[in-house]
């Protein structure tokens, strides 16, 4: 996604452009799938950073001007509510909603004597330049520690944030953490009915207007590196490819592995570690029908501390990100079968070189797992109602990441560190996507867009390249 | 081309890149950032709109003359007309 926005802009300029793709589907992180005659989601939960219309200056703006898209072509539906529900039973929850005033009023109304440093981080956040590409790094642990001192609340504030983004354990950057405290919560939750095919469909059809080229089923192997600049590439059917530059969407370790000669140090001392699996349950009835109709999203945790690490075991059911698509307010239309999703971390080692058998083995263990951890967090539903309206289920595990999306580790989030200015040790290789770090769908696009522009045509506009 | 021309190109471009931004209000001596929601990158991109449309180079030095509708008319006719 990061890699047509950065195609965009470049086309719409002039450049020669075009985008090699090793998968038989665009996308990237972002994608879907056809299984049993379904199309399936693979990132999306919601598309985060909505704002209404009207609302300027915020990422989605930035990014629809940018790319030259009007606002209906992506269709978006905002999301009717979320929450953040922790304890054994979800004891304590936060609601929120495209509104924030409703997360605002909740934190005041469930941690009154932290209402007031609360507010100083929500206005801390709200000054904090975020896109400034040469940031000095900070720990949001520590920042957000000096406002909040309850525990519980800092821990249900980082969830939401680090599941829809963070590539570290335990910590994120502040510049990252701001990022996503304002898409979540200062912005919001939307989707169009579709889903991310809707907003696929939108770039491809603008980046072939623009006169950009892909090409599908056709990986880079190799960057062959000559006097400091990325001179060659080399397909994976042999090709070779020159370029005046190379912008690569495909992660930090990744890319510095393709480079010959190959930087594997720096690709191992920034490879990321944390991944998922996702549960997904298809009905032949809208959830509402047993009470689970009103949240979008919601972040659970069982334990006395939130733990946003790698998994110790295949799958740790102890925390997870429950979404159900249905509950986006989709203005009168709906989508025709139910969809219940469940996130949760994983372990990439314990997934990946096992047999077949032990691997499905696995899978049908941990859907079950996942899916009963995560209706805790739900109206009690009657076991027989939702076997007997189950469609289908599918589930990804972080071995299904890698295979498609070439993600080392499955590492969805990618690199820890990430490289804001997108610059590599070849002056003509630029990263942009994941790795450069602006998160989510919005950012992804944003992410291609700034690199473009930073690297190749701030350079270039007083001068013909 | 006249200067009036001129602007009309320069809101031409504008409304392109910022279709959500009324326009019809446009004090031409105000700054444009004072009036419209506009920050660098959509300046980079009237720049590199007039390059594309209009083959007018504007070097980075000279990007402050693109602040109000007045100034970028005073900087850009004469490139216009050096054209023509």
């Amino acid at each position: 996604m990061s890699g047509l926005a950065a195609g965009i802009r470049l086309a719409h300029f002039g450049q020669k452009v075009c985008i090699f793709e090793r998968h038989n589907a665009p996308g990237g992180l972002n994608s879907f799938y056809s299984l049993g005659g379904r199309k399936y989601d693979v990132g999306l939960h919601a598309m985060t950073n909505y704002v209404p219309p009207g609302v300027k200056g915020t990422p989605l703006g930035k990014l629809l001007r940018q790319l030259r898209i009007e606002r209906e072509e992506f269709a978006l539906c905002p999301q009717k509510q979320s929450k953040i529900s922790f304890g054994p039973r979800g004891e304590t929850t936060l609601r929120f909603t495209n509104d924030f005033a409703v997360l605002d009023a909740e934190v005041a109304a469930r941690f009154p004597d932290q209402a007031d440093d609360w507010r100083k981080l929500v206005e801390l956040v709200k000054a904090y330049d975020d896109v400034s590409l040469d940031a000095r790094p900070l720990s949001a642990r520590v920042v957000v520690g000096r406002h909040i001192s309850d525990p519980l609340l800092t821990d249900m504030i980082f969830c939401p944030v680090m599941y829809y983004g963070s590539a570290q354990e335990r910590d994120m950057e502040f510049g990252q953490f701001v990022i996503m405290f304002k898409a979540l919560f200062l912005e919001g939750f939307a989707r169009p009915l579709d889903g991310v095919r809707v907003i696929i469909r939108v770039l491809l059809d603008k980046f072939r207007a623009a006169g950009g080229e892909r090409r599908m089923k056709c990986g880079v192997r190799q960057i062959i590196e000559e006097q400091g600049r990325a001179a060659r590439l080399v397909l994976d059917d042999g090709t070779e490819i020159t370029a005046g530059h190379v912008i690569s969407s495909i992660g930090y370790p990744e890319t510095m592995k393709l480079c010959a000669p190959a930087r594997t140090a720096e690709a191992d001392a920034n490879t990321g570690a944390l991944t998922f699996i996702e549960a997904i349950s298809v009905y032949d009835r809208q959830p509402a029908e047993w009470g689970w109709g009103d949240d979008t999203i919601i972040f659970f945790n069982d334990s006395e501390r939130f733990e946003y690490a790698r998994s110790k075991q295949q799958v740790d059911i102890r925390s997870g990100v429950i979404c159900l698509p249905n509950n986006f307010d989709f203005a009168g239309a709906q989508l025709p079968e139910g969809i219940f999703r469940v996130t949760c971390l994983a372990n990439y080692d314990l997934w990946a070189h096992l047999p077949e058998e032990q691997y499905q083995a696995g899978k049908k263990r941990w859907f079950a797992e996942a899916v009963r951890s995560a209706r805790r967090f739900l109206p009690a539903a009657d076991d027989a109602v939702l076997a007997g309206a189950q469609l289908a289920t599918d589930m990804f595990t972080p071995r299904t990441i890698r295979k498609f999306t070439g993600h080392l580790n499955g590492a969805i989030y990618g690199a820890p560190h990430k490289i804001r200015n997108g610059r590599t040790h070849l002056s003509n290789l630029h990263l942009c996507g994941t790795d450069q770090g602006f998160l989510g769908i919005v950012g992804a696009m944003l992410s291609g867009i700034s690199m473009a522009n930073y690297h190749v045509l701030q350079g270039s506009a007083g001068q013909d390249r | 081309m006249t200067k009036e021309d001129c602007k009309k190109l320069v809101i031409d471009i504008i409304s392109d890149i910022a279709p959500d931004e009324d326009l019809t209000a446009i004090k031409p001596e105000v700054k444009l950032r004072d009036q419209l929601q506009l920050d660098s990158m959509d300046f980079l991109d009237i720049v590199m709109e007039l390059r594309k449309r209009h083959g007018i180079e504007v070097p980075e030095a000279d990007y402050s003359h693109l602040a109000s509708l007045e100034s970028c008319a005073e900087y850009l006719t004469p490139k216009f007309a050096a054209k023509a």
